[in-house]
């Protein structure tokens, strides 16, 4: 089926995500023009793809419940912003907060990712082959980060229980992330996500794995007496 | 919330443009604040001649003002009227040009002086601003503008950005800063004076007094990381610089152009979308305490 085009120069946002809206499942669209435009393709239930042609602004995708998003171009603030499920591709480089509180899904960067990228991550997956900002996996409390290139500081602060995997350096982990043993289920875990993403640049068995250090879940009534 | 955009022309063939780009790039940062809006814009340097950029509260007669101040100091004065707003062209230094102004137009507001250097700010909506003005017929080599949404301090003229604490020093804001009160103090102290109680007056002010002992405008922007705490994405131009700074959490965003014909700065990239060249230009977003400064 031929794919339905849509203008960014000729619809509003609410009208062209209100035409995504009533297509039917396996139904294909090009979204054209997008000069960074902001809140393409959010809220959609249903199983089609849609192609964006050229760089898009915040929140792409966001609020996905089944849709495959790809983005030829680079994106703005919180892409796949609290994604239930679907898949996100950005084939450039994309701002801060992407995947931020995404429940499912994937996301998908081919290039670098900006600051606190899977900010609160709560089941989501995310995978970044080039570089991530400071502060990425801060509170993230289920799901999956990959990163193929290098961390910014304060990687995984106050991390619940997202894994963290990192091919690269790491600039500094925040408080409470630790660097944990690699097991045979988390190798099998970034393989699937490399064959998933296409970033065979990534070694699944040289990767760095952060986790929680679980000393930030619980008040500690007597952590005052330390001072 | 609040937008910012600036435009540093590399390629003289622009120049004519300058107020045209740079008035859609602020049209379309709108969404980010709607309060107030307003732009500085620098114009090749006639040597011997300063600018007045005024603003007037009451009815003024421009024509009559330029007079009083041309015989008070025996100079030529030339006078553009805007209505509420007047630029004068004044054959004298700053000094002498701003004792004269004070002299016979007490209650007009300065908004900002220069060699270089016009400014154009008023409360309302960025196309209102752009429209009263004549933003779009203006020429220069570089411009900042700025569109706010005030959490901090009241929505007047004074209040709006840019800020000029200098001769040639416009700074826009994005953010707040949380200890302005205690650099207010300080700088006070030691003789500055303030129009208003804006926290981003603040910041204008010290990268000013910097200036004047003796920084650079990219030492200035270092200064600023060390003294002011809070939020911001800042953007600053001088006479022969622009400069870009985001502090170390950089949740105000920023995303710059560059190509061989200019460089280019806004809050969110859809404001670069219509440049010319753009889809070959460099498109990133500045890293977080970074001092990032071109000069021509």
């Amino acid at each position: 089926m031929e794919p339905v085009t849509l203008s960014c120069a000729e619809l509003s946002t609410r009208e062209l995500n209100s035409a995504l809206a009533e297509l039917s499942d396996g139904a294909s669209a090009r979204i054209i023009e997008p000069w960074g435009r902001h809140n393409l393709a959010v809220g959609l239930t249903n199983r089609i793809s849609v192609e964006i042609e050229g760089n898009a602004g915040y929140f792409i995708g966001g609020l996905g419940d089944g849709p495959d998003v790809t983005v030829d171009g680079f994106v703005g603030w919180s892409a796949g912003e609290n994604l239930m499920s679907g898949t996100i591709r950005v084939r450039g480089n994309a701002s801060e907060c992407t995947a931020a509180s995404a429940h499912g899904g994937t996301v998908i960067v081919h290039g670098d990712a900006s600051s606190r990228t899977g900010i609160s991550l709560k089941g989501g997956t995310v995978v970044v082959g080039g570089d991530v900002g400071h502060m990425s996996g801060f509170m993230a409390q289920a799901g999956i980060i990959l990163v193929g290139g290098n961390a910014g500081h304060g990687l995984g602060d106050s991390l619940y229980e997202t894994a963290i995997y990192v091919a690269g350096t790491i600039a500094s982990l925040g408080s409470d992330a630790q660097v944990e043993e690699l097991t045979d289920e988390d190798v099998l875990t970034v393989k699937r996500l490399v064959a998933t993403s296409g970033f065979d640049h990534i070694d699944p068995e040289d990767v760095t794995r952060i986790g929680s250090a679980r000393q930030l879940y619980n008040f500690d009534a007597l952590s005052a007496q330390k001072y | 919330m609040c937008g910012i955009v600036g435009l540093h022309l590399k390629a003289p063939v622009l120049h004519s443009r300058l107020g045209e780009l740079l008035a859609a790039m602020l049209d379309c940062m709108s969404s980010r604040g709607p309060d107030s809006a307003g732009v500085a814009l620098f114009d090749e340097v006639r040597p011997g001649r300063v600018k007045l950029s005024l603003h007037a509260t009451d009815d003024i007669d421009w024509d009559a003002l330029g007079r009083a101040i041309a015989e008070d100091i025996e100079a030529s004065v030339e006078v553009e009227d805007l209505g509420d707003v007047g630029v004068l062209s004044v054959e004298a230094g700053v000094d002498r040009a701003v004792d004269s102004l004070r002299r016979h137009g007490r209650s007009l507001m300065l908004v900002g002086t220069g060699h270089s250097m016009e400014i154009f700010k008023d409360v309302g909506l960025p196309r209102e601003i752009i429209a009263r003005y004549g933003i779009e017929k203006r020429s220069g080599y570089q411009g900042v503008g700025h569109t706010r949404m005030a959490t901090e301090s009241a929505v007047t003229t004074e209040h709006s950005h840019p800020f000029a604490p200098a001769a040639d020093v416009a700074l826009v804001h994005n953010g707040s800063f949380s200890n302005p009160a205690t650099v207010r103090r300080r700088l006070e102290r030691e003789g500055i004076r303030f129009d208003t109680d804006n926290d981003s007056e603040v910041c204008a002010r010290f990268v000013a007094r910097q200036m004047e002992q003796g920084a650079d405008l990219g030492d200035a922007l270092h200064m600023v990381q060390k003294d002011l705490d809070g939020f911001f994405t800042l953007l600053v131009a001088t006479g022969d610089q622009f400069a870009v700074l985001r502090d170390s959490f950089a949740c105000k965003p920023a995303v710059i152009a560059e190509t061989d014909d200019y460089v280019a700065m806004a809050s969110e990239y859809h404001a670069l979308a219509g440049l010319p060249g753009i889809g070959a230009a460099r498109v990133f977003e500045p890293v977080p305490e970074e001092v990032y400064t071109w000069s021509r």
